[in-house]
């Protein structure tokens, strides 16, 4: 019963390490250049998860000075996440753009095929 | 160099050091011509380390940090840039390497890039720099991860662009690696963040000591510093997280090789130093829990087991890539034995090692120029045909053996004062036992390129360039000169080790 109420208590957190799992394993476990990308993709993407739940407040607004408003969301955390996204545009294109260079040069983006024909490239 | 009268900007100079190379590489965008690309890449790599220096020297003078508030906000709100003792150094390390290395840089990205993706080249090379000289500059932990990737996104660039298809695999490989690495460092700031509720590295310090305590908050702060250790360890290439290196130094193009070599992991060493010790404070981090012991452990089994790797290498680049790995050894052995000598020796060797091994990579650099191979089956017998470029090699390849009179040996010698002042006696057997492996691998090269007939390719090769030949004895120089005159290197270590070791509680 205590370990439920702990789990409903952090579910956000849970679902992040999920991710940041999955994410790994992909990157491990795939040998298509494309699918290590999306594992790749994936564990960035639950960072993003473990910033946002400690920073959003149960019914708080965006921080706007007014006597109306009571309870803020803290932005900071908000901002920097913006900031993560972008890098991890940048990243997954970059790595994208490499994939393509990599097919017209190798013809392949199977790990395994590459290495076949280029032992040394490993 | 404290003469030079910077008038109005002085006050500005911390941020300088970050937009003044940003500012290059969008003007270097707007360039489609490769000469005037390197124009205003050189202009900009010949200021900063004037600026830089004058930082450190401001530093040392008057025992204060300088911090600078970007936009006038305060301290633990705003992002802050500081300029201390040890980040200062390690700015000067990068400012002046990146700055040498450019006369060599016109001739090699000539030869070794497509005419249409030469400005591209040099404005990748300017977006490294700045995020590697934001990574040391930044008082912020987020903002250093965002340096980070700066620095680390246009290296990945910066490596596929070698001629060798192998290039795209390797930048690839290092692109995957960069970012688990980054990643996970972010998750340790994230961490933090929650814990201490700011980005700010000194505000972060002093509100850890009260979350130490705290039974509730210990665990995520031993969490925060688990991350932080192991995704810095990845960027800085500590066995064995190091397999991304070899290839990415092998196959990039040789300017890029020697500019990273002596910087990129540097910057890597610099921030993992910062969050051990001024974050954590070392007393927390290596004494109650065991990580001091597992990266000594790595880093003695980086010294050998790379330096056997290295002795096996038929490629020369990649044999000092494995180099770096065992040379990053004894920079984290020092690290990890956290006292005034140990961390003396670890910095003094980031400058002396990125002295030697710029100046191995710019002598390969101008082998390939000439030669168009880093084989030992092609440049065989090349000391024949570029006695210059060679003798200049061999100078740096017994620096980083550590024989006396030599750069590598002051820092070894340090690193091994250190064990003996922590009582590790088979640490001592061991740096001088690892030390004889790194003769056998430089002996070995020395043997192919000085003592065998010349290839068939190496026949034909003449004595490289001037440019090339200035910035690698430049450098040959410095190994011996710093091997005698230590101001500049222990001297500054020494201060910053003793600045660190304050926060240590």
């Amino acid at each position: 019963m205590e370990m439920l109420e702990t789990f409903a208590a952090h579910y956000n957190y849970f679902i992040t390490i999920f991710l940041m799992i999955s994410g790994l394993f992909i990157v491990i476990a795939r040998g298509n250049l494309i699918k290590k990308l999306v594992g790749l993709s994936l564990f960035q993407t639950s960072v993003y998860l473990l910033y946002l739940t400690p920073a959003k407040i149960l019914g708080g607004t965006a921080p706007i000075y007014d006597e109306s408003y009571k309870l803020y969301s803290n932005p900071l955390p908000h901002v920097l996440m913006l900031t993560a996204i972008v890098v991890g545009v940048a990243t997954l294109s970059l790595g994208l753009a490499l994939v393509v260079r990599i097919k017209e040069a190798y013809g392949t983006v199977e790990e395994d095929e590459i290495f076949a024909k280029d032992p040394e490239a490993e | 160099m404290n003469a030079l009268s910077w008038g109005a900007a002085e006050p500005h100079l911390p941020i300088l050091v970050v937009v003044i190379p940003l500012v290059g590489a969008l003007l270097t965008t707007f360039l489609r011509n490769g000469f005037l690309a390197w124009l205003v890449a050189t202009l900009v790599a010949f200021t900063l380390p004037f600026i830089t220096i004058h930082l450190l020297l401001t530093v040392l003078e008057t025992g204060q940090p300088i911090t600078y508030k970007i936009g006038n906000w305060e301290a633990p709100f705003g992002i802050v840039y500081r300029v201390d003792q040890l980040s200062g150094y390690v700015l000067s390390v990068i400012a002046i390497i990146g700055a040498v290395i450019m006369p060599f840089a016109r001739r090699s990205v000539v030869a070794e890039i497509d005419e249409r993706a030469r400005s591209w080249y040099y404005t990748m090379y300017l977006l490294c720099l700045a995020g590697l000289l934001g990574i040391v500059i930044t008082g912020d932990a987020f903002n250093a991860f965002v340096f980070l990737e700066v620095s680390s996104l246009a290296t990945y660039v910066l490596i596929a662009l070698g001629k060798n298809r192998r290039a795209l695999l390797a930048a690839y490989q290092y692109l995957i690696m960069g970012t688990i690495g980054a990643t996970l460092y972010v998750v340790g700031v994230g961490l933090l963040y929650v814990v201490t509720g700011t980005l700010n590295f000194d505000d972060m310090a002093s509100r850890l000591s009260a979350a130490i305590v705290d039974p509730g908050q210990r665990n995520a702060v031993v969490t925060a510093l688990g991350f932080m250790v192991v995704g810095l360890s990845l960027k800085l290439a500590l066995f064995p997280m190091h397999m991304w290196l070899p290839n990415a130094y092998a196959y990039a193009p040789s300017f890029a090789t020697a500019f990273l070599a002596g910087t990129a992991t540097k910057a890597a060493i610099y921030l993992l130093v910062r969050v051990v010790f001024s974050v954590f404070g070392v007393g927390m981090t290596l004494e109650n829990l065991p990580i001091g012991e597992v990266v000594i452990v790595l880093s003695i089994a980086a010294m050998f087991l790379a330096s056997i790797s290295a002795v096996f290498e038929t490629n020369a680049k990649r044999m000092l890539a494995y180099s770096s790995v065992a040379q990053i050894g004894y920079i984290t052995l020092g690290i990890a034995i956290a006292n005034q000598a140990g961390l003396t020796g670890s910095l003094a060797h980031i400058a002396n090692h990125a002295v030697m091994k710029t100046a191995l990579f710019l002598a390969l650099g101008a082998v390939f120029y000439r030669v168009g191979s880093v084989l030992y089956d092609d440049i065989s017998g090349i000391g024949r045909k570029m006695p210059l470029t060679m003798a200049a090699f061999a100078i740096a390849g017994l620096g980083l053996m550590g024989t006396p009179g030599t750069a590598g040996f002051i820092s070894k010698w340090y690193l091994a004062v250190a064990a003996i002042d922590d009582g590790m006696y088979s640490v001592v057997f061991l740096i001088v036992a690892s030390s004889l492996i790194s003769v056998v691998y430089i002996g070995r090269i020395t043997e192919v390129v000085w003592f065998r007939e010349p290839s068939k390719a190496a026949a034909q090769a003449k004595e490289a360039p001037l440019s090339m030949l200035i910035p690698l004895w430049l450098l040959a120089f410095a190994t011996v000169y710093l091997g005698f005159d230590t101001r500049a290197t222990v001297g500054t270590a020494s201060e910053a080790a003793k600045v660190l070791l304050e926060g240590v509680r």
